[in-house]
């Protein structure tokens, strides 16, 4: 299936890296936040050597997913700008949970998609603002910056979680998606099927 | 703390009670404002009792030294310089734990048994469960607990917890010499400070009083103010401290809430994989494009 | 304490730390108890709280006294007896006095000398050469029969009651509020709120300390206030007195011991140089009574003499050697710390021992002793702590920059314990005597004090054996009887202090009772004999340790009369008697002044109640014996005759560094300053003027600190880390001064930098008619310690010493100030 020569290369081997390691980044990021978000979850703290340990990598780990993402926002930023039909598609987004189709054709990224890409980054940019504010080791905010950077924290990430559940859930429920990431490729019918717009350009077809 | 391990009625990050059959009555450390001269004993009794010690500074142009609360200076005098109607008065008070009855710190912090509050009311840092995250300064509306460069555990008064456990007062109240620090249940705290107020208000100071902040529940520090209409000229002391709205909803209902729904979520991709399946290629379309 | 003797006849604090609670108003002035004195200060707060007493402070600065006091007023540094003499004029014009207590109790109806004047700033019999006075004419008019003259009508011109109305006259309010600078209402509501506890049932305690005593007239300053209570009827009563609060724990032990130069144990005198028979040295000290049934108590001074001189030299004092007179120094001059630093400023002082005295830090003008000390041979340093007198020789940059090559004068450190380390009694201000036990032993070679004394002095008697010597006969017949000879306990001096009966010592009245054996401890000071049969000492600690055992030791805090005057807790002298001449706590005729305060009262047949009393226990009021019976008059005085040395009356004269340079009281320009004050030659030459240095300074304590000691101590150094000097914003204003830069001061011996606090709790003053800014100079730091190094503050002080007690003026000079 990988090998099939007519396969489109969806993602660069640099671009599925810097994915992953994005996702590495949010994965400890969302484990140690977790712990520390409800007593429920404070067990999560023994994956990163105790809670002391959880508090010194939370913010290192926070630092490098900003550096990280900023490279990937730098190369998908304009793949992913927002245009009419990527509203009118999600317009459609109900029908496609509900039956699965048939939805208006699409680029390389689908108004879903764009629109997670903002959110994420939106997020991101909170929780690393709040929590620099947070960070007691380097600063000293005052109170009342403080309170308002933890209550942005705290909401940002229980946010940026949904949306990766959303995201994670979206590649697994659309087979080949995984694997463009994985892989870099996509069949020519998985491409034409969700992205039909992006395949035209790809394979120099006329609609 | 094996004597104090019976008497815990909340502790921090824990869902579940907390050892506390045994009741004891709550007591109060009692400020009296009035009659303190700022001599400083009872911070010298305080970094030897807790045998902290703190670094030699530099005087920046007052009396207050150290200048600030630190995580070996667990309290601090403050003066304050004020012309008043009756010439110039120069107010002192002694910062520190306010030992609140709704203890800001305690509902910020998210390490489990890192702070407790005992039946008596004191409000105590376990700082071998402290995970130095420092989120207790940021729910404190005080302004107390200082994290340590040296460890980062964060420190603040204990209200001498140790010694209270075993009958003692605090350090602080020891050293006291001229009887402005008072020690005692908060009951006979209050009355002792009924005394004071009365006093206070012969020799023309109509506005004297307790401050007993309601907005969190009370404290088991308490002052006797000669202007307890104007808590803020004693170097800023909070009019009506309370938990701060952002941290009540940082740290309250909002966080089982969200949790569940990040559940939930996940729980509606299960059932909606269950349910539709997945968002598979159609086979005619696979097909065409095969071909090619 | 060279003017409460002159004044009630014992130079100590009258009362006590607990009784101040008893008071209905404090005054706290040329003192800062809040600051300096922050233990003893909770009766002033406990008076508050339960007495509902006032608290009044004036003070140049707001102090942390002022804290809680309930009126402050301000005053110029070194004006107190122009603001004193003002009350006294205020309650002597308005007559707010305590009629029957001043006219049976003091000297008001005395009459003096006709000799004796005061014109234009001057008493009768100056000398301006020697700056001193002919003190001949100083003195009461005696009639015939030996007895002082009196008019009880008070009208007759000579009449010390006239006399003190006149001179005081011109302390009008108008003129204290140009002298010191404090507006005249609130001058006036001062001397109102004082005026108000001159009827019977009110007191008013007044507490001072060193910011009286260091001045050119400090004694004077206290004899104002100490004629203010007498007027107020304030002396011998619960909550009243003049109450010295000393710096040290045992500053009262020292005097008591007789550590004065002048002085011999309790308070017995040294003869001077020309008082060469022994008869006539004790006539001179035990004076007949002045007025009829007085009881004269120094009349008994031979028998403190005689048992002193036993307790010295035992069996080598005899009558026949008129108990070894002849082996006392006898005076010159005085030879305080002043003077002794002149004398090795000038080459003539060789070694010099200096024990628990960190002489650099704290006399005046450290360059002049810094010299001084570098002109030794050699210096031997008791202390427990490497002081800036140990090391003053080393060079420490700008804090102590001298050239060790330069320095030949050979140091010895001799590490001491501290007090902590040692048992032994401490006396308080109160005259308490309290024993105390130690808490450690000595660290590392350390020894206590006395063990290194012992050592000296066995090594000096075996060589004054071995190889004679210059008048070796008072050292090698020291009686030395410790079962030690090279550690002395604390137990064995206390014991020789309290005394001892040598032979059986019958009852006076009844020759065949035996009252103690020989070599028991005696029961107190009435059973000391002259004739050579008892030992003792130190006359005032007799009874201090009886045959039951160390009263010192008590600790019985029971107080049956509910006053504070708890008998059983330790031991007050004289005789346990915890409130002096508490026989004026009761009126003529024996009832108390106050009933709701009673301490002493006659029941008929003898004096008792919840205090000893400080009287002839069985004198019947009718007899009419005064109450301040170490006076030969029996009664308090106003005039003091000739026990000061500048004056019979305080009178206002401006500090040696004045910075109006006139006298607003006179127009002599002789008596501009204390025309008395005692300047060595050349110390004249180092005084600065106001036209070069502006503004009017004192120095200070701090509570955070206890003199050079404590910046030694981690926690004290955290407290108080850094040296700083306080101005008024307006001054910062003037001179671009920020708070917390830091500014140079300037005075005409030298200069040190230090941060700049500027605060409204000094404010400009506007003095005979111009703003003057004070600038306060707190003093503990120096270049050893744990606190961030600083200037020794007396590298500004003038070298100046008060008239009577020689003690130095630091408390009032001249200074200019830059930003640094």
């Amino acid at each position: 299936m990988t090998g099939n020569p007519n396969d489109l290369q969806r993602f660069t081997a640099w671009e599925r890296g810097n994915h992953w390691l994005v996702a590495i980044c949010f994965i400890l990021l969302a484990l140690s936040g977790l712990a520390l978000f409800h007593p429920a979850l404070w067990p999560l703290t023994q994956l990163f050597g105790g809670g002391v340990w959880l508090r010194i990598l939370h913010p290192f780990v926070g630092i490098l997913i900003a550096v990280l993402f900023v490279s990937m926002f730098a190369r998908f930023r304009t793949l992913n700008l927002m245009s009419g039909s990527d509203w009118e598609w999600l317009k459609h987004v109900p029908e496609m949970v509900g039956s699965g189709g048939p939805m208006p054709p699409q680029g390389k990224f689908n108004g879903g998609q764009k629109l997670l890409f903002w959110a994420l980054g939106i997020c991101l940019l909170l929780l690393l603002l709040s929590g620099l504010v947070m960070w007691r080791a380097y600063f000293h905010p005052p109170a009342a910056l403080a309170r308002i950077a933890s209550l942005t924290h705290a909401a940002s990430g229980a946010v940026m979680i949904g949306l990766i559940i959303v995201h994670i859930y979206a590649a697994i429920w659309t087979p080949g998606a995984l694997r463009a990431m994985l892989y870099g490729t996509v069949s020519r019918a998985w491409a034409k099927h969700h992205h039909e717009l992006w395949f035209n350009q790809m394979t120099g077809s006329r609609p | 703390m094996a004597l104090q391990s019976l008497d815990i009625v909340r502790r921090s990050a824990t869902t579940t009670p907390s050892p506390s059959v045994r009741r004891m009555p709550e007591v109060a450390k009692l400020i009296d404002v009035s009659t303190c001269i700022g001599c400083k004993a009872c911070q010298a009794a305080c970094m030897e009792w807790n045998d902290v010690r703190d670094d030699v500074g530099t005087t920046g142009g007052v009396y207050d030294n150290p200048p600030d609360l630190t995580a070996a200076s667990w309290t601090v005098m403050r003066f304050s310089e004020r012309r008043g109607g009756g010439g110039l008065e120069w107010l002192i008070r002694k910062d520190g734990c306010m030992h609140c009855q709704e203890p800001g710190c305690l509902k910020a912090c998210p390490a489990p048994g890192a702070i407790v509050q005992y039946a008596n009311g004191i409000v105590d840092f376990h700082e071998e469960n402290c995970i130095g995250c420092g989120y207790c300064i940021t729910g404190c509306p005080f302004d107390i607990p200082r994290l340590s460069e040296k460890d980062g555990k964060v420190y603040k008064c204990t209200l001498c917890s140790d010694r209270v456990a075993v009958g003692l007062e605090p350090a602080c109240i020891k050293a006291c010499p001229t009887g402005a620090l008072q020690f005692g249940t908060k009951e006979q705290m209050r009355e002792y400070a009924a005394e004071r107020i009365s006093d206070l208000k012969a020799r023309g100071f109509a506005k004297a009083g307790l401050y007993d902040p309601a907005g969190v529940g009370g404290t088991h520090v308490m002052y006797v103010l000669h202007y307890a209409d104007q808590p803020g000229l004693y170097n800023g002391l909070a009019a009506d401290p309370r938990i701060d709205p952002m941290v009540s909803l940082w740290k309250g209902v909002t966080k089982p809430i969200a949790l569940a729904a990040m559940g939930a979520g996940i729980l509606g991709c299960v059932l909606h994989y269950v349910t539709k399946g997945p968002n598979d290629v159609p086979d005619e379309a696979g097909r065409e494009e095969g071909r090619k | 304490m060279a003017s409460l003797a002159p004044t009630y006849g014992r130079g100590a604090m009258t009362n006590h730390w607990v009784d101040i609670r008893n008071a209905d108003l404090v005054l706290i002035m040329g003192g800062n108890a809040a600051e300096a004195h922050p233990c003893g200060f909770k009766w002033v707060i406990e008076a508050k709280k339960h007495n509902r007493a006032k608290l009044i402070v004036v003070d140049p600065r707001f102090t942390r006294s002022a804290s809680v006091a309930d009126y402050y007023a301000p005053l110029r540094v070194g004006t107190d007896i122009a603001f004193l003499g003002g009350v006294i004029n205020h309650l002597l014009t308005q007559d707010r006095i305590h009629h029957e207590y001043v006219k049976a109790y003091t000297d008001f109806t005395f009459l003096v000398d006709e000799g004796f004047s005061f014109e234009n700033g001057l008493f009768s019999g100056y000398n301006a050469e020697t700056h001193t006075y002919d003190r001949s004419s100083w003195h009461y008019q005696l009639g015939a029969d030996g007895y002082v003259k009196n008019d009880p009508t008070l009208r007759h011109p000579r009449c010390v009651y006239q006399l003190l109305k006149k001179h005081y006259s011109r302390y009008t309010p108008e003129m204290v509020e140009k002298v010191c600078g404090t507006p005249k209402e609130q001058f006036i509501k001062v001397a109102e709120m004082i005026a108000s506890t001159a009827v019977p049932d009110r007191t008013m305690t007044v507490l001072y300390a060193l910011g009286w005593t260091q001045h050119s007239l400090g004694s004077q300053i206290i004899r104002t206030a100490a004629m203010i209570q007498l007027l107020l009827g304030n002396i011998g009563m619960a909550g009243g007195g003049m109450n010295a609060l000393r710096g040290h724990s045992n500053i009262q032990g020292l005097t008591d011991l007789g550590l004065l130069s002048d002085l011999l144990p309790g308070y017995l005198t040294l003869p001077g140089e020309k008082e060469t028979d022994y008869g006539a040295y004790i006539k001179k000290r035990a004076p007949r009574p002045l007025r009829p049934n007085q009881l004269s108590y120094w009349q008994n001074y031979e028998k403190f003499h005689v048992s002193l001189m036993k307790a010295w030299f035992g069996d080598a004092a005899a009558k026949t050697n008129n108990w070894c007179f002849d082996w006392l120094p006898k005076m010159d001059k005085p030879h305080d710390v002043l003077q002794v630093f002149e004398d090795m400023h000038q080459g003539r002082i060789n070694g010099y021992l200096c024990q628990g005295f960190n002489a650099l830090a704290a006399f005046p003008n450290k360059a002049k002793l810094g010299t001084a000390l570098a002109r030794l041979k050699f210096l031997v340093v008791m202390d427990p702590l490497a002081t800036e007198t140990s090391e003053f020789w080393r060079n420490f940059g700008p804090y102590n920059d001298v050239d060790p090559a330069k320095i030949r004068t050979t140091v010895f450190n001799l590490p001491c314990g501290c007090f902590a380390e040692e048992d032994g009694s401490l006396v308080n201000s109160g005259r308490w005597v309290q024993w105390h036990w130690k808490g450690a032993e000595p660290p590392g070679e350390a020894k206590v004090s006395t063990d290194i004394m012992a050592h000296i002095f066995v090594r000096l008697r075996e060589l004054y054996r071995a190889e004679g010597g210059a008048f070796p006969e008072p050292i090698l017949n020291l009686s030395w009887p410790y079962r030690i000879p090279v550690a002395p306990s604390s137990e064995e001096l206390a014991r020789e202090y309290s005394g001892k009966a040598l032979v059986d010592l019958s009852d006076p009245k009844d020759k065949t009772r035996i009252i103690r054996k020989a070599g028991e401890q005696l029961d107190g000071f009435a059973q000391l004999r002259d004739d050579g049969t008892t030992s003792c000492g130190c006359w005032l600690y007799c009874g201090s340790w009886t045959q039951a055992g160390n009263m010192m030791a008590r600790r019985d805090n029971s107080d049956p009369f509910g006053n504070g005057q708890t008998l059983g807790w330790a031991w007050a002298w004289p005789a346990n008697r915890r409130i002096q001449y508490n026989r004026a706590s009761c009126d003529p005729a024996g009832n108390p002044w106050n009933a709701k305060r009673r301490q002493i009262w006659w029941n008929g047949s003898a004096w008792g109640g919840s205090d000893v009393p400080d009287f002839k226990p069985d004198s019947d009021p009718a007899e009419g014996m005064g109450p301040f019976i170490m006076n030969p008059e029996g009664v308090a005085r106003f005039f003091a005759v000739d026990k000061m040395a500048d004056g019979p009356f305080p009178e206002h004269y401006e500090p040696l560094e004045s910075p109006i340079g006139v006298n607003p009281f006179n127009t002599n320009p002789l008596a501009v300053s204390n025309p008395a004050a005692r300047v060595f030659k050349g110390d004249r030459d180092a005084f600065g003027r106001a036209a070069e240095f502006p503004y009017a300074a004192t120095t200070y304590r701090l509570t955070e600190h206890f003199h050079f000691w404590t910046k030694h101590c981690r926690i004290n150094a955290v407290l108080q880390p850094e040296q700083f000097v306080e101005i008024d914003a307006v001054l910062a204003a003037e001179k671009n001064i920020r708070n917390g830069d830091r500014v140079t001061v300037r005075s005409k011996r030298g200069e040190i930098k230090a941060v700049a606090v500027v605060t409204e709790r000094l404010t400009p003053l506007t003095v005979n008619g111009r703003k003057l800014h004070q600038v306060g100079i707190p003093l503990h730091w120096g270049f050893k310690g744990a606190a961030r190094p600083g200037y020794l503050t007396n590298t500004l002080t003038p070298f100046v010493g008060d008239a009577n007690t020689q003690t130095p003026e630091f408390k009032s000079f001249l200074v200019n100030i830059e930003k640094a």
